[in-house]
């Protein structure tokens, strides 16, 4: 090819990507298109490809099967220094031997750029930190640090950013923080931003596509509404927030809505939000989507009746309830304390119910423990 | 406890300078003292008295300006072919051995495990005429290389013990392999190698034993003349001043050198 790929642009397209290590396999036959100038997530938990997946987009891991396209130049082998693309890393990776001005100018000054000086400054400004030029990185605090390892991968104007983890090492206000900061200077550059991030609401708040990983796929991708809102597998329902899954079955239609059977007790829910392949299926209705009135209270909606209270945590702006049905599942509520109307107390008999178009459906042989178990490994990271 | 708590941290450096000032600043003095003896008039071999004799490290110096040559010349070049071979071995260590990594630790420093008089006799073993190499090269290995480096390895593993990503992140911003080891690897290591040069400089400059077992007279270094007009000569001022001048002398080649190469910016 005589294009030079430093000069590519445009989208970033996986085709068919594998990874192997011996017997282990990283990623599993990805195919990902993301689009360019987008704030792009790839979410999920350790050990899940994602990390994988970003090395080989920036050129430090070769893929084992599969090609890398940017635009229209192939850049599967392509080294990492030939690629315009630039990486924030974990740890931040900043130069020790240079000072800040220097470790922002290294790219730059690699390609032979002619206005260091003034294209430094500027990105220093723009994170905010123009007095900090001369320091060293050990001077600087984690949040410092952290702007100054988007400074210096920003400054190039890459085609595409790689973000990995980058808010990992920082306290929780701090993340916050951050995340706000992040998404404003994507917006400012308009460069597309590939985030990779076990923590969902990192995902969630920055990233206009989110694509949930899982054991080297791609379980689900989306808008963080749509995942959010109708995920389709366990994985994604549970990973994403947290779920209620109640096993039932499909017992007729009804319009553009399927009746669905729950331990006995008839619900409805719209058909294209069921993503079961037959009759059996789980119904998912996420805790602040339900209500709870007490037994004998006319509601709308569909209704499950025959539960009780089993737990109160009153936690400011709402209250979390575990509530018992009659099949022996206990489900969780989270109601807004928004209406004034007294807390419901442990043992009170109630129902529970929602609005028919907030239900999603999943096939009713998924495993409803998948991606609910908190890896112990992320929880010595935190 | 009625220490008041600021006196605690120098309780607990006592027993250090107790130890340097009893086998270090003693003995110090005590050298100074004699390199400016001469000796007694019709006394016995080996009785001196002190008559600020400043003219004995002329005298030495003078009379032996061709060994102070030869050891700073062979220390250097011992100095050189430690780092010429132990940095590409350290780097192989530090980044590309893998599990492996404490393991080939353990064999580089495996060779301090025997006596330095050994390892000397050693090397008389493989380089003698009776050894693996041809005679002839004995001469030109007349310091024993495997001693100094191993210690400008370990230094310069040590030294290289950062996170590694920083050269995938030189990789990511446009360096090419060789531009990114010049920029990055090396300035990092810099500490290692200033660590491992000077650890086998200042030995090497002051040996005698691997000249005397292993060199010839035409081989005689700084030391052995000290050794000798230290037990042979019984002539204790010249020893003196030699090791005075020595010191010194590397003192101020070390000193330029750490204020040429200088760490103190990594930091």
């Amino acid at each position: 090819m005589s294009k030079d790929p430093i000069t590519a642009r445009g989208d970033l397209r996986l085709t068919r990507i594998t990874k192997s290590y011996g017997d282990f396999t990283a990623v599993d036959d990805l195919t990902l298109t993301i689009p360019k100038g987008s704030f792009f997530a790839l979410l999920g938990p350790s050990g899940c490809g994602k990390t994988t997946t970003l090395r080989m987009v920036a050129g430090l891991e070769e893929p084992t099967v599969g090609s890398i396209h940017l635009g229209d130049t192939d850049i599967t082998t392509t080294r990492p220094y030939q690629r315009p693309i630039n990486t924030v890393f974990q740890n931040y990776a900043l130069f020790p031997h240079l000072t800040i001005f220097e470790n922002i100018a290294f790219g730059l000054r690699r390609r032979g750029i002619k206005d260091v000086k003034e294209q430094v400054d500027k990105v220093l400004n723009l994170v905010e930190l123009p007095h900090l030029a001369e320091r060293k990185p050990t001077q600087l605090s984690g949040g410092q640090q952290q702007r100054i390892a988007l400074a210096r991968a920003i400054v190039n104007r890459p085609a595409l950013l790689l973000l990995d983890e980058p808010l990992g090492a920082l306290d929780l206000k701090l993340r916050r923080q951050m995340q706000i900061e992040l998404k404003w200077i994507q917006r400012e550059v308009g460069l597309t931003f590939v985030h990779v991030t076990h923590d969902q609401e990192e995902a969630m708040t920055m990233a206009d596509t989110i694509a949930v990983m899982n054991e080297g796929k791609i379980e689900q991708m989306g808008s963080p509404a749509d995942l959010y809102d109708n995920p389709e597998t366990a994985f994604v329902a549970n990973f994403l927030g947290q779920s209620n899954l109640i096993k039932g079955k499909i017992d007729g239609n009804d319009g553009d809505n399927l009746v669905v059977d729950l331990y006995g007790q008839k619900i409805s829910m719209p058909k294209k939000r069921s993503h079961a392949v037959d009759n059996s299926l789980y119904a998912g209705i996420r805790p602040e989507k339900f209500r709870i009135s007490r037994l004998g209270t006319p509601v709308k909606g569909n209704t499950l009746t025959g539960g009780h209270i089993e737990d109160v945590s009153y936690i400011g702006v709402s209250t979390q309830y575990v509530v018992a049905m009659p099949w022996g599942q206990e489900v969780m509520v989270f109601e807004q304390n928004d209406d004034g109307v007294a807390p419901f107390d442990k043992g009170d008999e109630v129902n529970i119910s929602w609005e028919p178009t907030f239900t999603f459906g999943l096939r009713g042989d998924e495993d409803i423990e998948a991606g609910t178990e908190v890896n112990p490994e992320e929880l010595e990271e935190e | 406890m009625s220490f008041p708590k600021i006196r605690t941290p120098y309780l607990l450096l006592l027993p250090g300078f107790a130890f340097l000032f009893t086998f270090f600043i003693l003995p110090i003095v005590n050298l100074a003292q004699t390199s400016t003896q001469t000796p007694v008039a019709g006394g016995d071999t080996g009785e001196y008295e002190q008559t600020l004799a400043f003219g004995n490290y002329i005298q030495a110096f003078v009379e032996n300006k061709e060994q102070f040559g030869r050891s700073f010349m062979y220390a250097s070049l011992a100095t050189i072919f430690a780092l010429a071979i132990a940095y590409p071995l350290a780097y192989a260590i530090a980044f590309k051995s893998g599990k492996f990594k404490n393991i080939l630790l353990v064999l580089v420093v495996a060779p301090f495990f025997t006596s330095f008089l050994l390892r000397t006799v050693a090397w008389k073993q493989i380089l003698g005429e009776e050894g693996f190499v041809v005679p002839g090269l004995r001469n030109l290995n007349i310091i024993g290389e495997q001693t100094t480096l191993t210690s400008t390895s370990i230094a310069v593993v040590a030294g290289m013990t950062y996170n590694p990503r920083t050269i995938e992140a030189a990789g990511d911003l446009y360096a090419n392999g060789i531009t990114a080891f010049r920029r990055v690897t090396v300035p990092l290591s810099m500490p290692g190698v200033v660590a491992g040069t000077l650890l086998t400089f200042i030995p090497a400059a002051g040996d005698y034993v691997n000249a005397a077992i292993l060199g010839s007279p035409n081989t005689k270094m700084i030391g052995n003349v000290i050794e000798s007009r230290y037990f042979k000569i019984v002539d204790y001022p010249t020893a003196a001043a030699l090791s005075f001048t020595l010191m010194v002398a590397i003192l101020i080649l070390v000193t330029l050198y750490i204020r040429k190469a200088g760490t103190e910016e990594l930091v």
